[in-house]
């Protein structure tokens, strides 16, 4: 069982307009090296709304100390900054063996220096602007990462059932044909149980394409695998928070 | 004293004075090495014809002492004396004492040899009037049997004056080309300063802002002309520029102001909001606005990087088939939720070294635009997803059978914020084909538009193929 027994609240459709998300993941604890100030004041409060706990540091010296110092579940790292650029902060906190997922915030564009963000030991890219929604869903993906069900073979949402192996889908025992890709899709959904799942973050990991889509494509996506795995049955699972993604998650 | 010397050397830091100056001088070297050569010339000539005349002379002198002895000899020779422009004429003593002749004096030991004196010499002819003045003369002297002396001359005129005459010629010479250079630089030299004065007039007006301003053009078509037509095709150009760069402006403007506005009133909506409902909507519209405005700065961000060129980096072996199908099969719900239907004809295999993440981008662009303008049109013809290898490259096809784009737009769509729909009712930034075109500039492409069905058809549809040369790899 991969859900969050804390979960309880089962009206939340989105996560910053009301208190009642911070039940949802509790005890995260993130450091956000970010030299502007009032970017990472507005952080930290967004953070801090969603029950995350946010340390800061301001410069890349301090960020690299409080990264190697205290046991964070995720750093969130602005590329450009004083005493010591973000790249050179990740390569050196890998080098000492901290293994804390770190997400990659950059002014600095998309497509190529994401991959240098990731080939200096980054696990997740987000450019500058964003949409604080997607900042923290992928903080929330990367922070469950360590308890990712990653070897597991059925992945199990309510009565639905997923078999990475045999590629099959059941819901209440009954078998549900999907295409190759609705599978995908609906595997990383699964994966992610319980957490928001942005638009871009779908398109990156089940069409491995980095950028944003720029209308409803996903939407239709999610929503044609949504009719094959709610058509018959009573209880939603796939829904869809506005304003930032999609979450499978088992209501009872 | 001032001005008047910086206005020499004003005049001096000019091109056209420096460069009479250099041509006067070459003049001036050349007209002093003709007036040497053609000197030498003829006085080699004129010698020639003086020897060829005393030679004669001699012949017949000669054969007069033979006919008739030293009296015929004497007679003859005082005849030859006395006519205009006579020789120069002496018998001297075997001794080398002058014992008759028509001049004075000559220059001692001339009469002491046989045959042409070697250089001119000095002779002092008889005058009338005042001392005697030295002459230069050329002589044949020979030797009668009885060891009389006889010489035979021409004179060459007072020394030095050949050499004045030439002189003077010079002086005339460099007199009427220094004057000719005047004349040149008043006539062309000060044309030319004050066509570029004029140039240099319209360039200050252009600097300041006026950009309609254009340079004078004159009807010779000379250097001056054709420079001032290619700086005027070049303002033309800027100003084109400058147009397109005020219209993106104005686009942005407008892009970004209405958005913004709507942005602004949702807050206010919210914030005088009671019923909670009510409130999380106009909150969530909010989140819905700024999303767009972000998505917009992205691909505005986006372009710029891809025209900078700085993508280049991260280019490899791309699947074109695979890209092609993968957006085929990512927007065939889309399309078919919009009541079209979509198929490709791809052929597999091809590749092409690039960026798979922009040409993916590309092709969503252009696959989100046929579904958005087609959608909605009669019969439902499908949108064709279409890859093939042709001559000249890989042409990727996305054809669509909407209302299609006039001919004499499709230039327009490319570039940014610009939208056929002036009402902008259609969602969009205005920013995907541009991003397309940077894109297939960035692979060395082009793209193409044409109509999918004729230009004539009444709904003649829309395809936008990209052209990826063959590259030399």
């Amino acid at each position: 069982m991969q859900m969050n027994p804390q979960q309880s609240d089962g009206k939340t459709e989105t996560r910053f307009t009301d208190g009642a998300a911070d039940a949802m993941v509790p005890h995260m604890k993130i450091l956000v090296i970010e030299d502007d100030l009032e970017a990472a004041a507005y952080m930290t409060k967004a953070f801090r709304e969603a029950g995350i706990v946010v340390d800061h540091a301001s410069d890349g010296e301090s960020g690299l100390f409080m990264g190697s110092e205290n046991a964070y579940d995720v750093m969130v790292v602005d590329r450009m900054l004083p005493r010591r650029d973000g790249i050179s902060v990740i390569s050196e906190l890998r080098k000492r063996g901290v293994n804390t997922p770190v997400l990659i915030l950059s002014a600095l564009g998309q497509v190529d220096d994401r991959v240098t963000g990731l080939r200096a030991g980054g696990d997740d890219y987000l450019p500058k602007p964003y949409a604080f929604s997607e900042l923290l869903a992928r903080v929330e993906v990367l922070g469950r990462r360590k308890g990712a069900p990653e070897q597991e073979m059925v992945y199990r949402v309510g009565d639905l059932e997923l078999d990475r192996l045999s590629h099959e889908v059941r819901r209440g025992g009954k078998e549900i044909l999907l295409q190759p890709r609705e599978f995908r899709l609906l595997e990383y959904l699964m994966k992610n149980a319980g957490q928001v799942v942005t638009r871009t973050m779908l398109l990156e990991n089940v069409w491995d394409y980095h950028f944003d889509p720029q209308t409803n494509v996903i939407d239709v996506h999610v929503s044609r695998l949504r009719s094959k795995i709610e058509k018959d049955f009573d209880k939603p699972l796939l829904k869809t928070i506005r304003g930032a993604g999609y979450m499978i998650k088992d209501e009872a | 004293m001032k001005p008047s010397m910086s206005r020499l050397r004003l005049v001096m830091r000019s091109t056209t004075v420096r460069l009479s100056a250099l041509y006067i001088m070459l003049f001036a070297l050349c007209a002093a090495f003709l007036v040497v050569y053609v000197t030498a010339m003829s006085e080699r000539l004129l010698a020639q014809q003086v020897r060829e005349a005393l030679l004669q002379e001699t012949s017949e002198v000669r054969g007069s002492y033979d006919r008739g002895g030293v009296n015929l000899l004497l007679r003859t020779m005082e005849r030859r004396a006395r006519q205009p422009g006579a020789n120069l004429y002496v018998i001297a003593s075997p001794t080398g004492e002058m014992l008759a002749g028509n001049v004075a004096s000559v220059e001692p030991g001339v009469l002491d040899r046989e045959g042409w004196t070697r250089m001119p010499f000095r002779y002092e002819p008889f005058t009338e009037t005042g001392p005697p003045r030295p002459h230069v003369a050329t002589a044949n002297v020979f030797f009668l049997d009885n060891g009389l002396r006889v010489m035979i001359g021409r004179d060459l005129g007072e020394p030095g004056r050949f050499r004045g005459i030439v002189r003077r010629a010079l002086m005339v010479a460099l007199a009427i080309m220094g004057l000719g250079a005047l004349i040149i630089w008043f006539g062309i030299g000060r044309n030319a300063l004050r066509r570029i004065d004029r140039m240099s007039a319209a360039s200050t007006k252009i600097i300041a802002g006026d950009l309609s301003q254009r340079l004078p053009v004159g009807v010779s078509g000379d250097e001056f002309d054709r420079l001032s037509e290619s700086l005027n095709s070049m303002l033309e150009r800027i100003e084109k520029l400058n147009e397109g760069l005020r219209q993106v402006s104005d686009n942005i403007a407008h892009d970004l102001k209405t958005p913004l506005t709507r942005l602004r009133n949702k807050a206010a909506d919210a914030l005088a909001e009671d019923r909670g409902e009510v409130r999380r909507a106009a909150l969530e519209g909010i989140i819905a606005e700024s999303d767009q405005l972000i998505r917009t700065f992205n691909a505005l961000l986006m372009i710029s990087r891809v025209e900078a060129g700085s993508i280049a980096a991260e280019m490899t072996s791309v699947d074109l088939s695979a890209i092609s199908a993968d957006s085929a099969e990512l927007y065939e719900p889309v399309a078919e939720e919009a009541g079209l239907s979509l198929t490709t004809e791809i052929e597999p295999g091809l590749a092409v070294h690039g960026n798979r993440e922009l040409i993916g981008q590309a092709i969503f662009n252009l696959l989100d635009n046929a579904i958005k303008y087609a959608a909605g049109s009669d019969g439902a013809a499908p949108i064709r997803v279409i890859l093939s290898k042709q001559a000249d490259g890989l042409h990727l096809s996305v054809a669509d059978s909407g209302p299609g784009i006039p001919a004499d737009k499709r230039k327009e769509v490319t570039k940014r914020f610009v939208r056929l729909d002036e009402s902008r009712s259609k969602p969009g930034t205005g920013l995907g084909l541009s991003l397309v075109e940077a894109v297939m500039e960035l692979h060395g492409g082009r793209l193409e538009l044409s109509a999918t069905h004729g230009e004539d058809a009444p709904q003649p549809g829309l395809t936008i193929t990209m052209v990826f040369p063959f590259q030399t790899l």
